[in-house]
């Protein structure tokens, strides 16, 4: 293999500015961050709610999650972000087309962090839903006899339970949070990925830029295991066994 | 204080209940029983409407449960269940358990709470659990906590759907023993179960159901004296012959 090896590569000064290439990685890590966070906490009230509305008896409430969960699951991510910056917009009245194509602050960001955020939340609605039903039938009951509301026997008695359970999948859907945001680079937020490329194609030094790419990513997706790993250690309930019922 | 005058159900085609009729005065026990799939526990879910029933009328202290009008969660406050698999929630200690429903439904204080919660825990023999969780407990144990938590509400009578059937054998006779004493004491009770030494000891009547339809209601005397009904004379010859 014919490689020129230059491991200093990250210190060096970009060609057109006074910035190093790790500067750009830091920065491209920062905006990773922030539209993986932003898109978390979309997706996880969204998720919730329509999860947990599912699963209650009201017929066309349930119908409306499903065609939320079937609508952001069946479409590629990358397309879905392509629609939301490119396609959207469009559709918007006149007047707020125009603020959104021009004025809108930090478009990319919130256009990347929103689409991102309701394609998770369409997965994580699936989970609660499961994570709900999975409790035994006569919990509902319980809480009912006890003189709770329908929405009081999902606060204190259902969620409780069913979020406990659904830790492991949610902890997979955080990780893929972060590994997904990557794909905010087509529609040019500054992201890892979209900064690891400019890095790639400004310094020619391919092997290096990805290999620092993907430490980092990997380390994010490591990083929100073990925040995950810690709320299922402290939330755990003593004696409960899952399905013992 | 319970009052069912032809009650009816059904899942689509499948018929549940048909016509059920009976009542149940103040202080009184009674004890329904049946071969299993006999509507018995959709029965007793009527009573406080855990189950929907299609026609006819259930009261409750007056209080119409299958009424549109009627403010159910309210109805359900008053009155006590215990299911048969306790049904505790598992990620509240003991004493959370017992006071719940009294701070949110009834609004009382948590310190009021926590005393009556602690004071019924005491009387089911279980003062030193409140600490722990469910799952720590034996099913027996777990009984008496879900019964102390229907008492908890003050309830003005008590539902109790199978309350021994998951019990391991040696904890059946701890749960009944606190069922007793609750009848001694003159609570309004419908229980469903198989436990036929209970209904002698304390049931008023006797309640024997089979495919949906009450087919005996009879005092605890005539009915294991001379029950009327082929069928309920099978059931009790089968259950009583070891």
């Amino acid at each position: 293999m014919n490689y020129h090896w230059n491991w200093g590569i990250f210190f060096e000064q970009v060609k057109n500015g006074d910035e190093t290439y790790l500067d750009w990685l830091i920065t491209g890590f920062g905006w990773t961050i922030a539209v993986s966070l932003t898109a978390w906490i979309i997706a996880l009230t969204l998720g919730s709610v329509i999860g947990t509305l599912r699963t209650t008896p009201r017929g066309w409430v349930v119908a409306l999650g499903n065609a939320w969960v079937e609508f952001f699951r069946n479409i590629p991510l990358l397309v879905q972000m392509l629609l939301w910056f490119f396609v959207v917009p469009e559709l918007l009245p006149k007047d707020l087309s125009m603020w959104v194509k021009q004025d809108m602050p930090a478009k990319e960001f919130i256009t990347a962090s929103v689409c991102l955020g309701l394609f998770t939340s369409a997965r994580i609605a699936e989970q609660v839903r499961a994570g709900i039903q999975s409790l035994p039938r006569g919990q509902l009951y319980a809480g009912m006899a006890m003189g709770f509301t329908l929405p009081q026997t999902y606060r204190y008695v259902l969620l409780p339970m069913a979020f406990r359970i659904i830790v492991p999948p949610l902890t997979s859907e955080f990780m893929s949070v972060f590994k997904n945001s990557s794909v905010a680079f087509a529609i040019s937020v500054l992201e890892l990925t979209f900064q690891s490329r400019q890095m790639q194609e400004d310094s020619e030094q391919g092997i290096e830029t990805y290999v620092a790419v993907t430490i980092l990513y990997f380390v994010c997706a490591f990083i929100a295991n073990r925040v995950m790993g810690q709320i299922e250690q402290r939330t755990r309930v003593p004696g409960y066994v899952t399905g013992k019922h | 204080m319970i009052e069912m005058s032809n009650v009816s159900k059904h899942y689509g085609q499948f018929q549940v209940l048909t016509d059920c009729s009976t009542t149940v005065s103040k202080g009184e026990v009674i004890v329904v029983c049946g071969p299993s799939g006999s509507g018995k526990s959709t029965l007793i879910k009527c009573v406080n409407g855990l189950e929907p029933f299609q026609s006819g009328k259930i009261t409750v202290d007056g209080v119409s449960v299958g009424a549109p009008e009627t403010d159910l969660p309210k109805l359900r406050a008053r009155v006590g269940m215990v299911f048969q698999n306790f049904e505790l929630f598992p990620h509240m200690s003991i004493t959370e358990n017992l006071t719940i429903g009294q701070i949110k439904v009834l609004k009382r204080s948590a310190e009021e709470a926590t005393e009556i919660g602690l004071k019924l825990l005491d009387r089911v023999g279980l003062k030193a659990q409140a600490g722990k969780f469910p799952g720590q407990l034996s099913g027996g144990q777990q009984q008496r906590v879900a019964i102390a938590r229907a008492l908890s509400m003050n309830p003005i009578c008590m539902l109790f759907d199978e309350p021994t059937s998951a019990l391991d054998p040696e904890m059946v006779n701890e749960v009944l023993d606190v069922m007793v004493e609750l009848a001694h004491e003159g609570m309004t009770m419908m229980c469903v179960t198989h436990e036929m030494g209970f209904a002698r000891k304390v049931a008023d009547r006797v309640i024997f159901m089979d495919q949906g339809r009450i087919v005996e209601d009879a005092t605890k005397a005539d009915f294991f004296g001379t029950p009327r009904s082929e069928r309920a004379q099978q059931f009790l010859s089968k259950i009583l012959s070891h």
